[in-house]
């Protein structure tokens, strides 16, 4: 076992990939010398050459259209947008070249690659720099969409997804880069895409949540058990395209109660996809509403500190969401 | 260069230009450009007194880039203004104690702590706000030109990119429609050399001021250190667009003289770089110039500096944002006001129009 933060765990995770697989490679803004802008390939670059790591022009189409290229023509591209929010140039190869490529080429190309993409807010990033913009990617049908929340789930989730034959979308919580260490299993460690994880077992209700929201969650739970005396369940989804239903649904059915939580905002929000999914397919076992907990209808993190506070989805705001569930 | 572009500087003599600067033009631009730096400097010591949120993004060694171009536009004109170009807001009119407030994402700041730093614009002074996607705004800059040209109004739409964003494909379409309907645009390119770490050389292979000629239409390289230069080449750029003669690429040389935002080491720059810039400081070099025209250039920078110790004194004093007005403004809840800001400075007259 060893300890590291979720940056580090990435780090690694590209390094051990890139160190078993010549065809790993790894391209963006500033990824090179600099090491990226949060320093998640730091190193990459003096290890593997500039042929192995790019240092690309400030082109976040070209990111995502040549590692699809490069994907159909044998490598295993890991692309990194500085930010999810200058996502944006790249979203029609995307949605248009990566998610479909399989599909329509009827199976005879398919593109193993990844890009990676810091998100999320708390960081006074304002509205460009702290976006949570996952609902856009898994509305599309033929990416795999993954939010890790721990350092061995960041490591294990980045490292199955190198592997994959299909596009990753890998969201990682900027806010939780260097929040805390934990530990991280030694070898070749690998946690399959599309397994929620129970984080914490409860009986009165369950809360599903990813990436940052995971620490807030397991927090708000700790309160609610001493509080409250209510045992909240914290399911880690982890993936979040394909969802892991089975792990979703058996939850529900030893609670009876769902809250959703993410920082997006709620209208359309992926939490909508896990609150139809309870609703239709949990519904005999619901003994409350299926409740959203999520970012409100503004249109971005508004930049103060006191207004990005407002904003922001916390330990207390999932404590009296689920104090009101819990009492229903 | 391009034959297109080398032409440039023959057609700017038959312009009947340089405009001429008057005496109190020439300290205009030297207050300006001291403006900036003193309101930058003013706002970081604000970011490591923990006071600025986020990060903190300056133009320093830019200010001539900034200031000249503005001073070019008259009232009528509008501006997309950049990260890097705080001058140019004050140019038209911005005052540096708003400025504050919004680098303190104070209520009394442009956006009422609503966006950072640089993401403002005072709508009243004809300006418009940047995003950090880059370079969005050279596309809005060819919709509002497209708005004048309709309209046959004589006015210009000026907008400010980096190097670095020139690569981006937006960059290309907005030269594109600039070329094709010959839009009362004027684009700056700021080469300030880096593009966060990455140097010129990874960004292009072509220099992008030999691109406009590609495009269909004039680009120009200027030193971007000397206020003067950059304001000769936008005002005679200017002067064309407004005549409907169509856009022009200015490609001001300059260089970023402090980090990509207050939290970068600067690592990847090379030391001697700095040493070389430093010695082109667009303001020593002003003020050198101006004082050898026996102007009193330590009294400007004596006004500006009590101007901006009471602009920081009246930030400070104004009231964190109320989170109750965080939900405003999504959409619009009255008529919106239409019609065109004043600018306090203007050489504009309706004889223009
Ligand atoms: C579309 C987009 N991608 C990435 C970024 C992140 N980013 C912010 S500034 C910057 C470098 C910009 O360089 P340049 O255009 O030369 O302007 P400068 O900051 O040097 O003035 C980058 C990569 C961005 N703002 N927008």
């Amino acid at each position: 076992m060893a300890e590291m933060n979720i940056l580090e765990a990435i780090r690694s995770a590209m390094d051990e990939e890139m160190e078993r697989d010549d065809r790993v490679m790894v391209l963006g803004e500033d990824v090179g010398k600099k090491g990226g802008v949060f320093g998640a390939t730091d190193g990459l670059f003096a290890k593997y050459g500039e042929k192995r790591v790019l240092d690309t022009p400030l082109t976040e189409g070209m990111i995502a259209g040549a590692a699809a290229g490069a994907a159909i023509y044998g490598l295993r591209p890991i692309a990194e947008m500085q930010f999810a929010d200058f996502v944006y140039p790249a979203f029609n190869q995307i949605v248009s070249e990566i998610s479909r490529m399989r599909y329509r080429s009827n199976g005879t190309f398919g593109l193993p690659m990844v890009i990676r993409m810091p998100y999320g807010g708390g960081v006074h990033g304002a509205l460009y720099h702290s976006q949570s913009n996952e609902a856009y990617f898994t509305s599309t049908v033929g990416l795999k969409v993954v939010a890790p929340g721990t350092p061995a789930d960041a490591k294990g989730l980045l490292k199955a997804s190198v592997r994959d034959p299909d596009p990753v979308m890998f969201f990682e919580h900027k806010k939780t880069y260097r929040l805390f260490k934990a530990d991280v299993p030694d070898g070749d460690h690998l946690v399959p895409i599309g397994s929620a994880e129970v984080a914490r077992p409860g009986k009165d209700l369950s809360i599903f949540c990813y990436g940052y929201m995971r620490t807030c969650a397991l927090e708000a739970a700790e309160t609610l058990a001493r509080e409250d005396g209510v045992e909240a369940e914290v399911v880690d989804l982890r993936t979040l395209r394909p969802l892991d239903r089975a792990t979703v649904l058996g939850s529900v059915e030893r609670t009876g109660k769902a809250l959703v939580v993410h920082e997006a905002n709620r209208f359309g929000g992926f939490g909508a996809e896990v609150a139809a999914t309870i609703a239709q397919d949990g519904f005999e076992h619901l003994d409350g509403p299926v409740t959203r907990l999520a970012g409100p209808e503004v249109p971005g993190v508004p930049y103060h500190h006191d207004l990005e506070e407002w904003f922001m989805i916390g330990p207390a705001k999932i404590v009296d969401a689920a104090r009101a569930l819990a009492a229903y | 260069m391009t034959t297109e572009a080398r032409r440039f500087p023959a057609e700017h003599e038959e312009d009947g230009r340089p405009a001429a600067l008057t005496a109190a033009d020439r300290r205009a631009l030297l207050r300006f450009m001291l403006m900036m730096r003193t309101t930058e400097e003013r706002a970081l010591a604000l970011y490591q007194q923990g006071k600025v949120p986020g990060s903190f993004y300056d133009g320093r060694g830019q200010e001539a880039t900034a200031v000249g171009p503005a001073f070019a536009l008259g009232p009528r004109d509008r501006a997309c203004i950049l990260h890097r170009d705080l001058g140019a807001h004050f140019v038209r009119g911005v005052k540096p104690g708003p400025v504050l407030a919004q680098m303190m994402g104070r209520a009394g700041g442009v956006t009422e702590g609503k966006d950072a730093n640089m993401h403002f614009a005072d709508r009243r002074v004809g300006c418009v706000q940047m995003v950090s996607m880059l370079p969005d705004m050279a596309l809005v800059a060819c919709g509002l030109a497209i708005a004048f040209q309709m309209r046959r109004e004589p006015r210009v739409a000026l907008t400010w990119f980096g190097d670095g964003a020139t690569a981006n494909g937006q960059w290309h379409e907005a030269m594109n429609i600039a070329g094709i309907r010959k839009l009362p645009v004027v684009l700056i390119l700021e080469n300030n050399q880096w593009a966060y770490s990455t140097p010129n050389e990874l960004e292009f292979a072509v220099d992008p001021v030999e691109r406009a000629a590609g495009y269909g239409f004039l680009g120009e390289k200027v030193d971007g250190n000397d206020v003067e230069a950059v304001f000769q080449a936008a005002a005679a750029a200017c002067e064309r667009a407004r005549q409907g003669r169509g856009p022009t690429l200015i490609e001001a040389e300059t260089m970023r003289m402090h980090g990509h935002g207050a939290h970068d080491d600067m690592r990847y720059v090379p030391k001697e770089m700095f040493a070389e810039w430093e010695a082109r400081d667009p303001i020593r070099l002003y003020e050198q110039r101006l004082a050898a025209d026996g102007v009193d250039v330590e009294s400007v920078s004596q006004s500006v500096e009590k101007e901006v110790d009471e602009a920081t004194e009246w930030a400070l004093g104004q009231p964190m944002p109320e989170p109750g007005r965080a939900t405003a403004g999504v959409f619009a809840d009255t008529d919106p006001e239409l019609g065109d800001g004043e600018a306090p400075w203007s050489r504009w007259t309706d004889e223009h129009a």
